[in-house]
C-alpha cells in the first residue's frame, strides 16, 4: 500500500487525487478487469489492491491509507447477499458504518470514503465509481489526514 | 556507606495522579521496594528539585517511571533529561504509552481550548483577552511558563522509550513485577510492554459463557441495563472492548460488572488500537442493513471516545484535522 500511495506528483502539476482502491477478488476485480478488457476508459487516479473479500479489509489498512497520504479510499465487495464468503461483506457494511463517523470525527470529509457493491459483470459500475469518487475528491482538494511532523516526530532508540 | 542500591526516578506528565496512585497502592509491597531501591526523584511524594535530578551523572539512574501524556513544554524537557539521565526510561501507563484521556483534547485546537477555558466560560471575565504568556518581564524580574504544546503526544513522541506499562492506572502487581525485573537484571528487550499479550477476553472470569458466535442487537449503555454478574457483558449487549484490549489488568472492571473500555490498549499485533476495537466489535452486530445496523450502534454516540478513548495520539491520524 506504501507504494501505492507514495509515487510522488511531477513538479507544478495540478492536483491529481490519488485514490486507493480495495476491490474483492471475486467481484470488483473481476469487473474491473472486465472493464479493461472492454476497453472502458476511466480516471487513471485509483491504485487498486486486491484482496480476497471486502471483509478482509481492516479499517486499519483505510487509516493507514489515509495517514500516509491517500485523497481517498474506495471499497469494492460482492452485493449483499452473493459474498463469497457468505457473510464478509455484512461485516464490512457494519464496520463502515463507524468508520465514516470516525472518519467524520476526525475531520476528514466523508467524500473521501466510498464503500461500493459491483458484481463481476459490472465494468461500467467500476467505471463510473471511479470517475465520480476522483471528480468529488479532486473538488476537495489534497486530503490533509497524513499526521502532521509535529505529531510524529519519533525518536531514534 | 551501605553498597549503592540502583536509583530510580518517578516523574508525572500530562496525567491525573492515578499512576502515583498504583504505587501508593503498592501498601507494604512499597515498603520493600523503598528497602531495594534509592528514588531519586518523585514530585509528588518527595522533596527533591529539577536541579538535584540536572546535577545526577548521566546514565545513573537505573530506571525513570514517567507517566502522562506530552502536553507542555515541561513535559518534554523533563522527559528529555530523565532519559539523559537513565539507563531506562518506563512509560508508565495509558497517558505515557499512547496518550490516555488528555489524548482527546487533539479532538479540538489548542486555540480553541485556550479560547473556551480564559474567554467563553460563564465564570470568566477577561475583556482585555489576558492569556497565559511562555514568558514575562516584570520590575526587572522575569517569570516563565510552560507552553501548551499541541496536539497532545504519547511520551515515545519526544524521547526513547525503552518499555511500557499499560493501564488507567496500570495495576500495582504491573508495577511490582517491572521493578522485580529491573531488581533481578531480568528484562525482556527494549520496547516489550510489560503485561500478558494477550486479549483480556482470554482471562475473563466470564470467559465460559462468551457464545461462540455473538449477535448483538443494539448496544446498550451501563447504565440502561442491570447487567447480570456472572454472564459475559457482550452477551448482555454491553460494548465491551475486552476482545480487542490488552490482558493484564486483573478483569478489575468485569469484577465491578463494568465492560471493559479499553485502557491496557492493543495487543502486540495491532498498530491502532481504536480501528481494531471498533472492527471487533461491530462485527458482531446481527442486523444486515444499513438502517438497522445504524440503530444498533446508537448505544454508540461518540465512536472517537468510545474507541479511542486512550489511544489517540497514538493512532494513525492522531488528531482532527481542523479546516484550513
Amino acid at each position: 500500500m506504501a507504494e501505492a500511495v507514495k509515487q510522488p506528483e511531477p513538479a507544478g502539476a495540478t492536483f491529481e487525487p490519488r485514490i486507493v482502491a480495495f476491490f474483492c477478488n471475486w467481484c470488483t476485480y473481476t469487473a474491473a478487469d472486465l472493464a479493461g478488457t472492454a476497453r472502458m476508459k476511466y480516471a487513471p487516479n485509483a491504485r487498486v489492491i486486491r484482496v480476497m473479500c471486502s471483509g478482509r479489509v481492516d479499517p486499519q489498512f483505510i487509516l493507514e491509507a489515509f495517514a500516509q497520504g491517500a485523497d481517498g479510499v474506495l471499497i469494492g465487495g460482492c452485493h449483499p447477499g452473493d459474498c463469497h464468503y457468505q457473510e464478509g461483506n455484512y461485516k464490512t457494511l457494519r464496520r463502515v458504518a463507524v468508520l465514516r463517523r470516525v472518519l467524520e470525527d476526525l475531520g476528514v470529509e466523508p467524500a473521501r470514503f466510498r464503500l461500493e457493491w459491483i458484481s463481476a459483470a459490472e465494468g461500467d459500475k467500476v467505471r463510473s465509481a471511479i470517475n465520480e469518487m476522483t471528480e468529488q475528491v479532486r473538488a476537495l482538494g489534497p486530503c490533509r489526514a497524513r499526521p502532521a511532523a509535529a505529531a510524529v516526530e519519533e525518536v531514534a532508540v | 556507606m551501605a553498597a549503592q542500591k540502583p536509583k530510580v526516578a518517578f516523574y508525572w506528565c500530562a496525567s491525573c495522579g492515578g499512576c502515583e496512585e498504583a504505587a501508593v497502592d503498592l501498601g507494604e509491597a512499597l515498603l520493600t521496594v523503598a528497602n531495594q531501591v534509592d528514588i531519586v526523584f518523585w514530585p509528588v511524594a518527595l522533596d527533591f528539585k529539577r536541579t538535584d535530578v540536572e546535577a545526577l551523572p548521566d546514565g545513573s539512574v537505573a530506571a525513570s517511571f514517567i507517566n502522562g501524556a506530552i502536553r507542555t513544554s515541561e513535559n518534554t524537557e523533563m522527559a528529555r533529561l530523565l532519559r539523559r539521565k537513565s539507563q531506562a526510561v518506563i512509560a508508565f501507563g495509558a497517558c505515557a504509552q499512547l496518550g490516555g484521556v488528555p489524548g482527546l483534547a487533539n479532538l479540538t485546537t489548542r486555540e480553541a481550548i485556550l479560547e473556551t477555558v480564559y474567554q467563553e466560560m460563564p465564570s470568566v471575565v477577561n475583556p482585555e483577552r489576558v492569556r497565559p504568556l511562555p514568558e514575562h518581564r516584570s520590575n526587572g524580574h522575569t517569570v516563565d511558563l510552560p507552553a501548551l504544546v499541541d496536539p497532545v503526544r504519547p511520551l515515545s513522541s519526544v524521547v526513547a522509550v525503552d518499555y511500557l506499562v499499560p493501564g488507567c492506572p496500570p495495576t500495582p502487581a504491573l508495577l511490582a513485577g517491572a521493578v522485580e525485573a529491573l531488581l533481578a537484571g531480568q528484562l525482556p528487550p527494549p520496547g516489550t510492554v510489560l503485561a500478558p499479550d494477550v486479549a483480556l477476553c482470554e482471562t475473563c472470569p466470564r470467559k465460559d459463557t462468551k457464545p461462540a458466535m455473538l449477535a448483538v442487537t443494539a448496544f446498550k449503555r451501563p447504565h440502561e441495563v442491570l447487567a447480570d454478574e456472572a454472564t459475559c457483558l457482550l452477551a448482555q449487549g454491553l460494548l465491551c472492548l475486552g476482545p480487542a484490549t490488552r490482558g493484564g489488568c486483573e478483569g478489575r472492571c468485569i469484577s465491578g460488572n463494568m465492560p471493559c473500555t479499553g485502557c491496557f490498549g492493543p495487543t502486540s499485533r495491532v498498530r491502532d488500537f481504536g480501528a481494531k476495537a471498533f472492527s471487533a466489535l461491530s462485527s458482531i452486530i446481527e442486523a444486515k442493513t444499513e438502517d438497522a445496523i445504524a440503530q444498533a450502534l446508537a448505544g454508540v454516540p461518540d465512536p472517537v471516545g468510545t474507541f479511542y478513548r486512550y489511544s489517540l495520539p497514538a493512532s494513525l491520524l492522531r488528531q482532527k484535522r481542523t479546516p484550513a
